[in-house]
């Protein structure tokens, strides 16, 4: 015996312990659906591009990004953030201002000139894609990196579509526009402007297209029968926004009345106001809660001196002025007529009552259902003629920027999937991060950082943006601020609070495993797991 | 506090780790080559806070001393769920005698290395809250007297957990344990008895004096780091929920930690040379309640007859600690 003074036996360590056995339910790693990406009509990977941001990699940020939308920088000033509406944070403070990285994001991608990646091998198939507004340019694009040959014919003498016919300049400054758009055709898309598609058929037969995606868009003004006088000055707001782009600014006069409630009605009569309009006032029949303009637009809007008069109709509307009658709502939240009627002076008056679409290139093809003025679709996007797929403000639809990008994403994963003879199925998705999910005692308090807004003088008299976007220090900041919900972002706790070290640490960028030699199911990992991205499950037993 | 205060925004420094720090300023919890002092394997109950707490505070104090680590051990639950013989969980030099001398066995082995002049190697002693505030508190007080070159650890779960919890000297008012059973008109644990080490430390004048807690694990760490920075007396007392003697859920030890101390009942501060010298602030101050309701030892203070006037006591109890120890003072940067 070698051993030392009273010592019998060799000390033993405890791994033969076994201790797993114990365990009556485990932890399991799991991905979590962030309620932002469950909101993004465009499905977008938010959160995953959100970590790229947190760590300064933000060209990694912006290729995750545009697997998605190939038009952060537009779309980092025109969304209406659906993504920040939902966001788990602003149960603890403010949302993350999402919409603010993605524009830094888009903003650097111009200013550093980054590409996206050449497209994959060629399929030999050839799509038509029918207008170049959002939907339009998101399908080519996507299509465009599958590997097939895009053409984009559009009716208009420019791309952008309501983007730039719709979207004022002081919310979306024409040179981004340009850049973004450039980016997408640089993918080798074939672009002919001034080409009107008469006929889908007769087109998609002339250029042996496989297949078709139409995006034209809602750009015909709905009118509303006024009586009015001869000399009475009535134009309708798409009209206004579409000739802001021409050489001759349309002539409004000093006193301008737009007649609508709609996101529309708010950007004329922005446009009114800083076309040199004195007095821009906007009629709607119904109270400010039930304006379809979002709020914050309403709000801009007001700022910059623009009066809007509720519960009011147009009567009557002769030269130099308007009579309007006064409304109320009914039990039931309509308006009903009061017999009240007021007279204001108007030199011109603009109706934004919403648009219907321009249908006459689908005259004569077979199984389309066109209904309420739009063209009905399938869930792959198809309209019931095979090979002819729609999206954008043509088909059902609320009508954004954003869900048109989205069509067109969806749209041309189906026209991938059909040229290749088989069909897409969408990966499940996963259960929603909910805010009860998450342990937020681990995230410091960090209020929203609020991005500069231009002087209220030079909003009322000029086109520049109104606003401002983040710089490095501040997108970082805002980016950091993201909860990461439901997905891992390796902060280590389940590694360090597990009484049993059961927890195994990968490295860099591959998360965690559990060791179930050793684990005890206690749970802790789950409980501490600032990101609700573990969850346990009863053993079988 | 020792460490520099670090702010992201996404999880502060709350979390044990963080991605986007440079890894010299992550905690060492967060580190693939900690030294996990107390292996896997170890028999520990489901969600223990003593095995958490005394790996936090031993890998700290591995770190600190680059490995050069003695620890001398008390009888308790932590010797029992690590060593039963033949077998350790221990990845250091280690030593158990008996339940009352871990402080006396702490300062033979400094003894032991100054005249061998191992001056790089440094000792620990721990022990439990009944090893610690009953029955070695004799040998604990001389160590402190005599300034003796340990730092004494003491893992505190309010009851001898070990036997089938019975009542110790740090078992809080009103507390159900195997001796004080919730009968008669002052249920639980008595009131105005029990004694707090922290403060009895600190008026031995010893170099340094902290509580600490599971839930706190980067300032738990600071802290040991801190210990290490001192030669002579040094005693921190750390707070490790304990799930089968406190009838709490195994996945809750480190949310009932946090609630101690937000609650004021467990001050998180540190004293050197028996002045106060930094606190850790409570982010958001809780209700008593909130920390009372999730255990079943303080179940009748609550069911069909509350007994509000016995919560008031203790909350007059976390209410006198946080003035006491400045727990809702901002610290100074």
């Amino acid at each position: 015996m070698d051993k030392p003074f009273a010592i019998t036996l060799d000390p033993g360590s405890s791994l033969a312990n076994h201790t797993g056995t114990w365990r009556t339910s485990r932890p399991q790693y799991v991905d979590r659906l962030p309620p932002c990406n469950g909101a993004c009509p465009s499905g977008e990977n938010i959160q995953g591009w959100l970590y790229h941001a947190e760590s300064g990699d933000y060209e990694q940020a912006w290729r995750v990004l545009t697997l998605d939308n190939p038009l952060p920088a537009v779309m980092g000033r025109v969304c209406y953030h659906p993504c920040e509406t939902s966001c788990n944070r602003g149960q603890l403070d403010n949302a993350v201002g999402i919409n603010s990285v993605e524009r830094f994001l888009g903003d650097e991608a111009i200013r550093r000139g980054w590409k996206f990646d050449a497209p994959a091998e060629s399929s030999g198939k050839k799509v038509l894609i029918v207008g170049a507004g959002p939907s339009g340019l998101s399908a080519a694009y996507q299509l465009a990196r599958a590997g097939h040959r895009v053409e984009i014919h559009e009716a208009g003498p420019m791309t952008g579509g309501m983007m730039r016919f719709g979207i004022p300049k002081y919310r979306l400054p024409r040179d981004v526009l340009a850049a973004e758009v450039q980016r997408i055709l640089d993918l080798g898309i074939v672009l002919k402007l001034n080409t009107k598609v008469a006929n889908i058929e007769t087109s998609m037969r002339a250029g042996e297209f496989n297949a078709a995606f139409l995006a034209v868009g809602a750009h015909i003004g709905r009118r509303a029968y006024i009586p009015a006088g001869d000399a009475a000055h009535i134009l309708d707001a798409v009209s206004v926004l579409r000739s802001m782009e021409g050489e001759e600014k349309p002539k409004l006069g000093r006193r301008v009345v737009v007649y609508g409630g709609g996101n529309t009605a708010i950007d004329v009569a922005r446009t009114a106001r800083r076309l040199g309009a004195t007095e821009t006032v906007i009629v709607y029949r119904r109270t400010r809660e039930k304006m379809p303009a979002h709020d914050f637009e309403v709000e801009e809007a007001l700022q910059e001196g623009i009066m809007i008069k509720w519960l009011s109709t147009i009567k009557q509307a002769d030269a130099g002025s308007l009579i309007l009658e006064k409304m109320a709502l009914d039990d039931t939240g309509f308006p009903q007529p009061t017999g009240e009627f007021e007279t204001i002076a108007a030199d011109s008056l603009i109706l934004a009552l919403g648009q219907d679409v321009d249908l006459s290139l689908l005259n004569g093809v077979s199984g389309l259902e066109v209904r309420d003025g739009v063209v009905q679709v399938a869930s792959n996007m198809m309209t019931g003629h095979p090979g002819i797929f729609a999206g954008g403000d043509m088909v059902p639809s609320e009508r954004t920027v954003t869900v048109g990008i989205g069509h067109g994403k969806k749209a041309a994963r189906h026209i991938d999937a059909w040229l290749r003879g088989t069909t897409y199925e969408p990966a499940a998705k996963h259960e929603l991060a909910a805010f009860n999910m998450l342990h937020p005692w681990y995230y410091s308090d960090a209020p929203k950082t609020v991005r500069p807004m231009l002087d209220i003088i030079r909003r009322q008299t000029s086109f520049d943006e109104v606003q401002g976007g983040l710089d490095q220090g501040n997108a970082l900041f805002e980016a950091r601020r993201c909860l990461s919900c439901g997905n891992c972002f390796e902060c280590d706790n389940c590694y360090g609070v597990c009484p049993d070290n059961a927890v195994i640490k990968l490295g860099p960028g591959k998360r965690f495993k559990f060791n179930f030699d050793y684990c005890k199911g206690c749970g802790m990992c789950a409980n501490e797991c600032p990101c609700g991205a573990i969850k346990m499950i009863p053993e079988e037993i | 506090m020792t460490f520099q205060p670090i702010k992201f925004y996404q999880t502060g420094t709350f979390t044990v780790g963080n991605r986007l720090l440079d890894p010299s300023q992550r905690s060492v919890q967060s580190h693939r080559d900690r030294s996990n002092a107390i292996n896997s394997g170890h028999r520990a109950c489901q969600g223990c806070g003593e095995a958490l707490g005394a790996r936090y505070a031993v890998d700290a104090a591995m770190d600190a001393t680059n490995s050069q680590l003695i620890a001398a051990n008390a009888t308790g639950c932590l010797e029992v769920f690590t060593t039963p013989y033949p077998e350790s969980s221990w990845q250091l030099p280690w030593m158990h005698s008996l339940f009352g001398n871990a402080a006396a066995i702490g300062t033979g082995i400094a003894a032991a290395l100054k005249a061998k002049g191992r001056s790089d190697v440094r000792v620990i002693a721990q022990g439990g809250d009944g090893g610690t505030t009953d029955i070695g508190f004799a040998c604990l007080s001389g160590m402190f007297e005599r300034n003796d070159d340990v730092l004494y650890i003491c893992y505190d779960n309010e009851a001898y957990m070990n036997t089938g919890v019975q009542r110790s000297s740090a078992t809080p008012p009103a507390a159900r344990t195997a001796t004080t059973m919730p009968v008669g008109p002052e249920p639980g644990n008595a009131f105005g008895q029990g004694k707090y080490v922290p403060a009895i430390a600190m008026a031995h004048d010893i170099p340094y004096v902290a509580t600490a807690s599971v839930a706190y694990l980067r300032d738990l760490e600071a802290k040991v780091k801190r210990a290490m920075e001192f030669r002579g007396a040094r005693y921190i007392h750390i707070y490790v929920p304990c799930p089968l003697g406190w009838g709490t859920a195994s996945h809750d030890t480190i949310r009932i930690a946090r609630l101690a101390h937000e609650t004021g009942l467990f001050p998180l501060f540190e004293a050197e040379y028996g002045e106060l010298v930094s606190s850790l602030p409570i982010r958001k101050q809780q209700p008593v309640e909130e920390y009372l309701k999730p255990q079943r030892r303080f179940a009748h203070l609550f069911g069909a007859k509350p007994r509000a006037d016995l919560i008031a006591k203790i909350q007059a109890r976390a209410d006198t600690n946080i003035l006491k120890y400045r727990q809702l003072q901002r610290e100074e940067v």
